[in-house]
């Protein structure tokens, strides 16, 4: 429903003011006077002559002395509503989709919008699942409003030619939202909106909207498969727990199944890209009974793959381990030392951890105290600190009994 | 609506161009069949190269006096080159244009939308 009086007025708070309006008006006349017979159409309707109501009115005002332009009112809204009227709303939502992840958008703006939009959060649960004050949140919004209505950014989908990377950050939007999501359910979440169900729904309207794109279902099956772990992520004392330590029990069955069968559908199309990848690589941990029948031979290969189409060093050094889980920890220390040399990912805790998990299943307890110890200098999230001390404690526990057996 | 296509470059790259004749006529080539390809689709509305930043004078008033400065109003490592005003329907066709400028590749294109105010 905003989303097509986003569309025919071109004004993204007209819309929302006349939705609530229409809202307000629902809330007093359907208890008296009992459900419509079309109640969606009603509200169309009713929220359609509120915003024209609300236009003229401007119009008349003193700050617009000529009629904003391609606002001129349709008449016809005047006639009965009937469900007809809700026909395009699909559409709607793909053009609004699209205006809201344009590339001339800044990131957080674009999910900011997305999320009030097309997820109906309001400016609050957006802020606190941002963990940004509401006042910055809703400055955000008015600002990208602004920016929607100056610089004339289209509220169409765009030109064939022009669909794949649109597509592309749309995708992109999706995955950011829920990865926001994903990387803080260890924060005291409660009243947290939950941003990756949200990113989940988003995926679904995405692929739903744009059949025919492997892409789009491939990001969903890969935030299905992610989401399936969820719980079995996080220990009652809030610490990460690791894939291969987790409890698979209680991955969630359902979402695992789904996910399998949406990148079955996208496999099929054949034309493989990077959200496809990923998604394979955690539906093989996703299919593995335990954590050592775990296909690493296969997921190392498909890590080279996106490597290829998806070059950096964040995904290298995921290659690096899954070469080390297949062929032995010393090649994958190998790989990991080379990619450090390379001072790509200072600064990244993932790059010292991988180095001292490697080096603790190799044994080399001191160098891996230190890997960890490393690791916790730069870490930001609580569970992965409460793990990566967890780590720290066996191996310098581990060593100095070493040490104290060597002085006996 | 009416875009600005504001060109940003290094100026001084650009001088040393004026020592290569050959890619000099291969730029303004360039430069030509752009805005010939513009008033074809019949969206250019005006134009023009601006000399260098050393031609600048920035000018103020201050207690009802005018204080003229040399040089631009910001130094600033790309400088303001030329600009296109055009006519498009929305952004996205104001973004395809200015990514078939010239100077698009290397330096960077800044587009802006037109106030409401005009000059008569």
């Amino acid at each position: 429903m905003l989303a097509g009086l986003i569309r025919r007025f071109r004004d993204f708070d007209l819309a929302e003011d006349a939705l609530q309006d229409a809202f307000t008006r629902a809330l007093e006349h359907w208890p008296a006077e009992g459900l419509p017979r079309a109640p969606a159409a009603w509200l169309t309707a009713v929220a359609q002559r509120r915003a024209l109501d609300l236009l003229r009115r401007r119009r008349t005002g003193p700050l617009y002395t000529e009629a904003p332009p391609d606002m001129a009112a349709p008449e016809d809204t005047e006639s009965e509503p009937d469900a007809a009227d809700l026909s395009g709303v699909a559409d709607d939502r793909l053009r609004l989709l699209f205006t809201c992840c344009h590339p001339a958008i800044g990131q957080a703006a674009q999910m900011a919008l997305a999320l009030r939009t097309l997820c109906g959060l309001s400016t609050r649960e957006i802020a606190r699942a941002f963990l940004e004050p509401e006042a910055t949140t809703a400055q955000r919004l008015v600002r990208v409003k602004k920016k929607i209505a100056d610089a004339g950014i289209p509220y169409e989908v765009p030109a064939r030619e022009a669909l794949p990377e649109r597509l592309g950050t749309v995708l992109g939007v999706v995955y950011l939202v829920f990865n926001e999501g994903y990387a803080t359910t260890e924060h005291d979440g409660f009243l947290r909106p939950d941003l990756s169900a949200e990113a989940i729904r988003l995926a679904r309207l995405v692929a739903e909207l744009i059949p025919g794109e492997p892409e789009a279902l491939g990001l969903l099956a890969l935030m299905l498969l992610h989401d399936a772990r969820r719980e079995a992520r996080v220990g009652t004392d809030g610490a990460l727990i690791p894939l291969e330590e987790q409890d698979r029990a209680r991955w969630h069955a359902g979402a695992i199944a789904e996910g399998l069968r949406v990148l079955d559908a996208a496999l099929a199309m054949r034309r493989r890209g990077p959200y496809q990848l990923q998604a394979a690589i955690a539906a093989l941990h996703a299919q593995a009974a335990r954590a050592g029948d775990t296909d690493w031979a296969q997921i190392a290969a498909l890590y080279r793959g996106l490597l290829c189409e998806q070059p950096g060093a964040v995904v290298e050094l995921n290659a690096a381990v899954a070469c080390a889980m297949a062929e032995g920890p010393e090649r994958g220390l190998a790989w990991i030392d080379r990619l450090a040399g390379r001072d790509v990912l200072t600064g990244y805790h993932l790059l010292p951890a991988a180095r001292a998990d490697l080096l603790r299943r190799l044994g080399r307890r001191s160098e891996a105290a230190e890997a960890y110890a490393a690791a916790l200098d730069l870490v930001r999230s609580r569970a992965e600190r409460l793990y990566l001390e967890r780590r720290l404690a066996e191996c310098k526990g581990s060593h100095d009994e070493a040490s104290r057996a060597a002085e006996r | 609506m009416h875009y600005m296509i504001l060109i940003y470059g290094n100026e001084k790259g650009f001088a040393t161009l004026a020592a290569d004749p050959a890619a000099q006529r291969a730029i303004y080539a360039a430069y030509n069949e752009y805005g010939s390809a513009m008033r074809t689709a019949g969206v250019l509305r005006g134009g023009a190269e601006l000399k260098p930043t050393h031609s600048a004078t920035t000018v103020r008033v201050q207690n009802g006096k005018t204080l003229t400065t040399d040089g631009p109003f910001a130094e600033t490592r790309e400088q303001l080159g030329g600009y296109y005003l055009i006519d498009v329907p929305d952004l996205d066709q104001a973004v395809q244009w200015a990514a078939r400028c010239p100077a698009a590749q290397g330096g960077s294109i800044e587009i802006r939308p037109l106030g409401a105010a005009a000059a008569a």
